[in-house]
């Protein structure tokens, strides 16, 4: 029962769990200092998170992106690289996405892969300029990223002002065509036909007629267990993890230090790029705008690493409670009143506290070794209390001993002793870490 | 024994354990005052947590501490500095862009009445106790600017100026070179005198015989006795410390030299900041025969490695192994000729720590079709073979297959390196700095494998900064000085004195 407490501690998913209740916490206290019931909003976000299935899809339709967008940057910072320019390559895959599906018109079996690779690979290209910049002149990829943002957000904004992209009298472009559009069932859903079919389906029809019920968060799922494949069973994924962890060792060892940063870049650009690809053919109005900021796709895909631990598949439910959270705090604000920064307030507390995630496994040591203590105090009382002398000469000692820590075992010292069995090696370590 | 004033520290019947490991069992230390005082013994024999005992990190499960002959309870490192002990770690605690002065003053700082450093006094006792002990230190120094036996001699300042009349000394010699370590002896035999006392951690017996007094043995957390350094050998030590007698002198069979496998032909090379540091090296190493580069650290040995390994730029000359260049090209074809290394920075270069053991045996290898199909790597047939390696190798823990290389004790850690490196059957196998800081039973280990490799057939190069070591293990030593080799000879055909000249820049040649 005890080894279990230490054992779930020591868990990343515990961390997780943790840091999210102290958001939680967090926005409660400040909730009820604003004068609002912490009980009541939770509520009023929960039903706007789950209280319909179209809510549900809904924030599955708002994850998909964060989604694709948390594996790129999980999957850099396992190559040791901190791609803070998801957001530019997310901006940059629309960009393309929306000038492909714009100028041509093929079939749909041709138009979506074309459209959904040009996005792709326009994030992948802006990826390796940085990669290259970092393997080549060594100039830090946050600092590259950070520009690349701003290049494609005012890229973007030129490109919706072109003649040929422009759609007069609005902020944004014409749509892509519409074989290049990955939702469901796009026209049928809405025909004559569609309509009487889901007359008798009324929560289908709310799903599919309300919402941009689209197949992209298949992608991104499927997309989510590849690359934890591609990290933890080819041998590209072994040479990436080994240059995120040690460049010198891996370098020593042959491994192609550089190509490895760029090839990572490549695929976490190319990811985000997908991420934006996918919302253009999958969601209205299928068009860029103009952007007067950042929509944030990217950089909650940030946030979304880190609720993951960097784990590629841990991004899908930390995308999913990412998105649920933005999408029912807009209830919260329309059914308490209560501002919806509240949520901001609590996303940000919970990722202060993931990049504490050393506290969990920490506490789990301190239990442990304070239980150790009392073990070793009640040995002591017992050995105290009892027949044994303490500083036994030392031939006498092994015999002598045996018999002392048999009387010294009640039942706390017993019970806590399996306690620190399991991870006597590691006491030893520490015990002798200092000799070497 | 009974408690006296005449002992400056008496430990008795001492148990400590961690779970159902004993650490330590009924170990006793009786250090006389005014004397060096050595512990030997093995790595995680019990040598350390026997001194945190003393310094108060750890508290004892049973035993008795005495200071001057009385009963004390330590309960934490201020109660050891309150009783006047003092503790250099192995790994420095110092600030390093802070000076000398600044260093020894933190957490014991002078002050004004209003609690403002009083920088000018706080120089002033520095000065005075770097005087008093003959210190060659310069308060002023910042201490990223100080070579590493400078920043030991701060370590020790620090513990003086906090009034300590006791100094454990961790691994003292493990960082510094042979001429810092001779410094070193001349410094605690000099605090000695002024009725200072000094415990000593280690496991170098030279060392010992050098500046030690008495020397207490510990194996695998048990007393072993204390002897008198004056009255035994280094022999004897060993083989208290190990449990079985070992070998201090190298065993081998004559070299059997075969066709030439590594030439190198007027080298040059420069180091990070542009300085020529391998100035016209020549050197020809032969397959069957162990080739050891004596030298004083930093006279080119590492920028030659790295050339070889095609970690660094070679400005002209050539490196050929097996009558094939290799300089200028990239570690992945340095590899595919057959060239294996075992790095002197085994944690930088050697390993990645946070990867399994299993995963850090084919860091080199993981390309080969033997780990797995195409691009999928079999971690299955990885675990296998590094299994494989682990029983050949006897790395310890033996279920570590899984466990961090991280994890692992320095000597284990080595033979993982040595292991993987071996493994590969190369045809040159350079070995740089295979021995430090691993004990007597691990380097007796190693140099049996690099004479195994050498009679398989494997030409080797042994770069070392202990010269006992090239002197005992090569075939033929050949001396670097200033980037260049000034001077070949068989083992045998040369005295140490000699080859310590030259060494130096002196000598004939």
């Amino acid at each position: 029962m005890n080894n279990t407490v230490i054992k779930v501690l020591r868990k990343p998913i515990t961390s997780a769990i943790v840091a999210i209740l102290i958001g939680f916490l967090v926005a409660a206290i400040v909730l009820a200092s604003a004068g609002y019931d912490p009980g009541a909003s939770f509520a009023a976000l929960f039903s706007g998170m789950v209280g319909r299935p179209r809510y549900i899809v809904n924030v599955i339709i708002k994850a998909t992106p964060l989604l694709l967008c948390g594996i790129g940057v999980a999957f850099a910072f396992k190559v040791g690289l901190f791609n803070i320019g998801a957001e530019g390559q997310y901006i940059l895959g629309t960009v393309a996405a929306t000038i492909v599906g714009i100028t041509c018109d093929l079939p749909a079996v041709l138009e979506i892969p074309l459209v959904v690779l040009s996005g792709t690979i326009a994030g992948a290209l802006s990826g390796a300029l940085i990669g290259w910049l970092k393997a080549k002149f060594g100039i830090h990829e946050v600092i590259t990223s950070i520009m690349f943002n701003w290049i494609s957000l005012y890229l973007c904004n030129y490109v919706v002002s072109l003649d040929a992209f422009h759609q007069p009298n609005t902020t944004g472009t014409y749509a892509v065509h519409e074989s290049a559009l990955t939702m469901i069932l796009p026209n049928w859903k809405l025909s004559a036909e569609g309509q009487a079919a889901l007359a008798n389906f009324p929560v289908l029809r709310d799903v599919l007629v309300r919402c941009d019920v689209n197949v992209g968060i298949i992608v991104a799922v499927v997309v989510a267990i590849l690359i934890g494949w591609l990290l933890k069973r080819t041998k590209v994924g072994y040479e990436m993890r080994a240059v995120g962890l040690n460049k010198d060792a891996a370098r020593f060892a042959g491994i192609n230090v550089e190509k490895n940063i760029v090839l990572c870049m490549v695929i976490s650009g190319g990811l985000c790029g997908l991420a934006g690809a996918l919302n253009i053919t999958g969601i209205l109005p299928h068009g860029i705008s103009t952007l007067a900021a950042f929509e944030n796709n990217g950089f909650n895909g940030l946030s979304v690493a880190f609720i993951a631990g960097c784990s590629p598949v841990g991004c899908i439910p930390a995308a999913l409670l990412f998105a649920g959270l933005i999408y029912g705090g807009q209830t919260v604000q329309q059914t308490m009143g209560a501002p919806s920064e509240i949520i901001s307030i609590m996303i940000g507390t919970i990722v202060f506290c993931m990049a504490l995630g050393g506290v969990i496994p920490m506490l789990a040591e301190h239990i442990q070794r304070s239980r150790a203590e009392r073990a070793e105090q009640a040995r002591k009382l017992a050995a105290e209390a009892g027949t044994t002398p303490v500083a036994a000469p030392a031939g006498e000692s092994d015999a002598s001993r045996t018999s002392g820590s048999a009387g010294a075992s009640s039942s706390e010292a017993e019970a806590s002793s399996k306690t620190t069995e399991s991870n006597g090696s590691n006491d030893k370590k520490g015990a002798d870490g200092d000799a070497r | 024994m009974e408690a006296s004033s005449d002992y400056a520290v008496q430990m008795h019947g001492i148990t400590k354990t961690f779970g159902s490991f004993t650490a330590l069992d009924s170990v006793d230390l009786d250090v006389k005052k005014q004397t060096v005082h050595a512990i030997l013994g093995e790595n995680g024999a019990g040598k350390s947590t026997l001194m945190n005992v003393l310094y108060g990190l750890y508290q004892a499960d049973a035993g008795e501490v005495y200071l001057g002959g009385q009963s004390v309870q330590i309960q934490s490192p201020l109660d050891a500095i309150a009783h006047g002990i003092g503790m250099v770690h192995q790994h420095f605690m110092l600030v390093e862009n802070f000076t000398v002065t600044e260093n020894i003053i933190l957490g014991d700082e002078v002050c004004h009445s209003l609690g403002v450093l009083d920088m000018a006094r706080a120089k002033k006792e520095v000065e005075k106790i770097v005087r008093e002990y003959g210190f060659d230190v310069d308060p002023d120094a910042k201490i990223e600017d100080i070579t590493v036996g400078m920043q030991q001699r701060v370590e020790i300042l620090k513990a003086l100026y906090r009034g300590a009349d006791t100094l454990i000394l961790d691994e003292p010699t493990a960082v510094l070179t042979p001429q810092e370590i001779t410094q070193l002896i001349k410094i605690m035999r000099g605090l000695v005198a002024r009725g200072k006392t000094i415990i000593i951690i280690t496991h170098k017996l030279k060392e010992i015989m050098e500046s030690a007094d008495a020397c207490t043995i510990i194996r695998r957390g048990k007393y072993m006795g204390t002897v008198d350094v004056s009255k035994t050998t280094e022999g004897e030590l060993a083989s208290k410390m190990v449990g079985r007698r070992v070998n201090l002198t190298v065993e081998k069979g004559p070299a059997k030299p075969g066709e030439t496998a590594l030439s190198v032909r007027g080298l040059h090379v420069r180091d990070g900041r542009g300085i020529e540091q391998v100035c016209g090296l020549d050197l020809d190493v032969r397959v069957g025969e162990i080739v050891g580069i004596a030298g004083i650290e930093g006279n080119g040995q590492e920028e030659f490695v790295q050339a070889i390994d095609g970690l660094a730029k070679v400005d002209s000359g050539t490196i050929s192994v097996k009558g094939e260049e290799i300089q200028n090209t990239i570690p992945r074809n340095v590899l595919d000729h057959k060239v294996a290394t075992v790095p002197a920075d085994r944690q930088r270069f050697g390993l990645v720590l946070p990867f399994t053991v299993a995963e850090n045996v084919i860091l080199e290898r993981h390309g080969e079709e033997t780990f797995g199909k195409g691009a999928t790597l079999d971690y299955g047939k990885v675990r296998s073979f590094a299994n494989g390696l682990i029983k050949e190798y006897d790395i310890r823990p033996a279920d570590c297959v899984d466990s961090l290389a991280g994890g692992l004790s320095g000597g284990n850690q080595q033979k993982v390196i040595i292991a993987r490196e071996v493994s590969s059957k190369p045809d040159l196998l350079v070995a740089v700095q295979p021995t430090r800081g691993l004990d007597v039973g691990a380097i007796e280990f190693v140099h049996k494998v690099l004479i195994r490799e050498r009679d398989r057939g494997a030409a080797i190069l042994l770069i070392s900064l202990e010269l006992d070591e090239v002197m005992d293990v090569a075939d033929t030593i050949a001396v670097i000085h200033h980037g260049k080799i000034v001077g070949t000879f068989k083992q045998g055909t040369v005295s140490e004195e000699e080859v310590g000249l030259l060494m130096a820049g002196g000598g004939k040649q």
